[in-house]
């Protein structure tokens, strides 16, 4: 069998307002099969364009996008989204919420409501199944998301700083959560993130992105075992590491207003 | 509620004025405050008219309008009023209502029709409803469809611009969770943008609803033979200015049960909306 890479973008570029503004310029990247890759880079580096035109929400103005060696057209069940504005439906609890996107995707409506309770038993929530997304916290909707999300099985997970929105403590924890999702059920995951330490925490290789126009400067990998330690207690290998990549960022935002 | 017990909390310890600015005091007073307001305007018109400051044709005590209530009511007279106009408005604001949803969806979810329609929409908005009166009896008579035309033409382009804000306003990550599950256009705005925007739809619905009663009394002021704006005109004919007094109460009254009864559904429409 031919292994393909399971995500393959080649010469893809994105510019805004008929060409004057390029977004991103020369895209070219391989994901293989199981690996978790973050997009790093300053705001304005155009990470979060490029995830959407991975999940078919954008459409690019040229290049070429491959799923399993197939090109994409527009959004699929093949890609698996969690954005980083809460987008829970709120007139459905968070099991309805699994449901509604089992049963979009076509499952056999018998099994629907079993998937749904595994999944959100997955993210650590069957206390809150039968809760509101109103009544849930920040953190809780987040994992909601991610078991949504992973509930038709998607091919490859994006997300799009999933955590952004959370205090300190929480996204540490759903790092762990995701960590331990990811180890158990073999994802393929592409995650946009502006926080160096949570990359470094997670991926297997980190693209960092520069700017003006947005492009992918450098791939940097981290061979570290897993489980990572969070924070505090990192050895200095990976401390390095970290420092590395904060300093690729930072060399292209030198000369540029930074926020 | 957290106003009650700030309010009880901090009253102990340096006793504010009800009336310093931003004062909080509990619900209690605040209801305390409406019903003393109401019983002071009560008396003083029934103060004005005891003391035969103004004439009883002009201004009839209160006591005197009741009365009148009460004998119309037994009569059947204000009943089959109310009836046929809360039936007017229903149909009329059922018409409306649904076409204007229809029209935002439309124009909130489609660029083209939002270009074409939209500009069409909020010039004829400016127009004023009552200078359609003439144009709607020459169009429908004075029969009940042109209670409706009046009560269309009065809600339909204020509601349709306003539902379609309620749309857009169903943020756009939303709808891309909708795609990303492969539905099509129409599925994720019937099972996804229009369900969610639904609290703010019927919040605007209750507010319009509170229009249409301004539209359905107009068109009853100007041909009718039924209904309460109708037995108004008929008042001012015969000097019946406690009937006149009288209808508009109920009028004021129907309106503020029809409002409370949107909020009640509202309230139990949207039950996942509030915290608990």
């Amino acid at each position: 069998m031919a292994q393909h890479p399971k995500l393959s973008i080649s010469g893809l570029n994105k510019s805004f307002r008929n060409g004057q503004v390029k977004v991103l310029s020369d895209i070219n990247l391989e994901v293989a099969d199981n690996e978790f890759v973050s997009l790093v880079g300053a705001s304005g580096c155009g990470k979060s364009t490029l995830l959407a035109i991975i999940a078919g929400l954008q459409e690019s103005d040229n290049g070429e996008v491959l799923v399993d060696g197939a090109p994409i057209s527009g959004p699929g069940i093949d890609r698996g989204v969690v954005f980083q504005s809460y987008t829970l439906l709120p007139w459905l609890t968070a099991q309805q919420n699994v449901e509604f996107a089992l049963r979009e995707t076509r499952h056999d409506p018998k099994e629907i409501a079993d998937i749904a309770r595994r999944h959100i038993e997955l993210v650590k929530l069957t206390r809150f199944a039968d809760a509101f997304p109103s009544q849930l916290s920040g953190g809780m909707k987040q994992r909601v998301a991610i078991a949504r999300a992973l509930s038709y099985r998607p091919k490859i997970l994006l997300m799009d700083e999933p955590f952004g929105a959370l205090d300190a403590l929480t996204r540490g924890q759903m790092q762990e959560l995701l960590m331990q999702i990811w180890q158990e059920h073999k994802l393929t995951v592409i995650f946009v993130t502006h926080d160096v330490s949570e990359a470094v925490y997670l991926s297997d290789r980190i693209f960092v992105m520069g700017l003006n126009p947005g492009r992918i400067k450098e791939t940097i990998p981290v061979p570290f075992a897993r489980p990572r330690a969070s924070e505090e207690g990192r050895d200095p290998e990976l401390l390095e590491l970290q420092a590395r990549v904060l300093r690729s960022i930072r060399e292209e935002t030198a000369g540029h207003d930074v926020h | 509620m957290k106003s009650q017990t700030l309010g009880k909390a901090s009253a102990p310890r340096r006793r504010k004025s009800l009336l310093s600015m931003g004062a909080e005091f509990p619900t209690t007073t605040y209801v305390g405050i409406a019903i003393c307001a109401f019983l002071l305007l009560l008396a003083a018109w029934t103060i004005v008219a005891r003391l035969g400051l103004v004439q009883p044709i002009f201004l009839p005590s209160p006591l005197a309008v009741v009365a009148k209530l009460i004998k119309l009511a037994q009569d059947g007279t204000l009943g089959s009023d109310v009836a046929i106009s809360v039936y007017r408005i229903s149909i009329g604001f059922l018409i409306a209502s649904v076409m204007a949803l229809a029209t935002a969806i439309l124009i909130g979810a489609y660029r083209f029709w939002e270009a074409a329609i939209e500009p069409i929409l909020d010039f004829v908005r400016y127009m004023p409803v009552v200078a359609f009166v003439p144009l709607s009896i020459l169009w429908s008579g004075t029969s009940d469809p042109q209670k409706f035309l009046i009560i269309w033409i009065g809600t339909y382009f204020q509601q349709a611009l306003m539902f379609k804000d309620n749309i857009k306003r169903v943020p756009a990550d939303f709808v891309g969770f909708g795609r990303t599950l492969g539905m099509s256009d129409l599925r994720v705005l019937m099972r996804i943008v229009v369900p969610s925007a639904m609290p703010q739809i019927w919040d605007t619905l209750r507010i319009s609803l509170g229009w249409a009663w301004t539209w359905v009394t107009l068109a009853e002021l100007v041909a009718a033979n039924s209904g309460l704006g109708y037995r108004i005109t008929v008042a001012q004919r015969y000097l019946q200015t406690d009937m006149a007094i009288g209808y508009i109460l109920v009028l004021g009254v129907l309106g503020l049960a029809t409002d409370q009864i949107m909020r009640f559904l509202g309230r139990q429409f949207f039950k996942y909306e509030k915290r608990s």
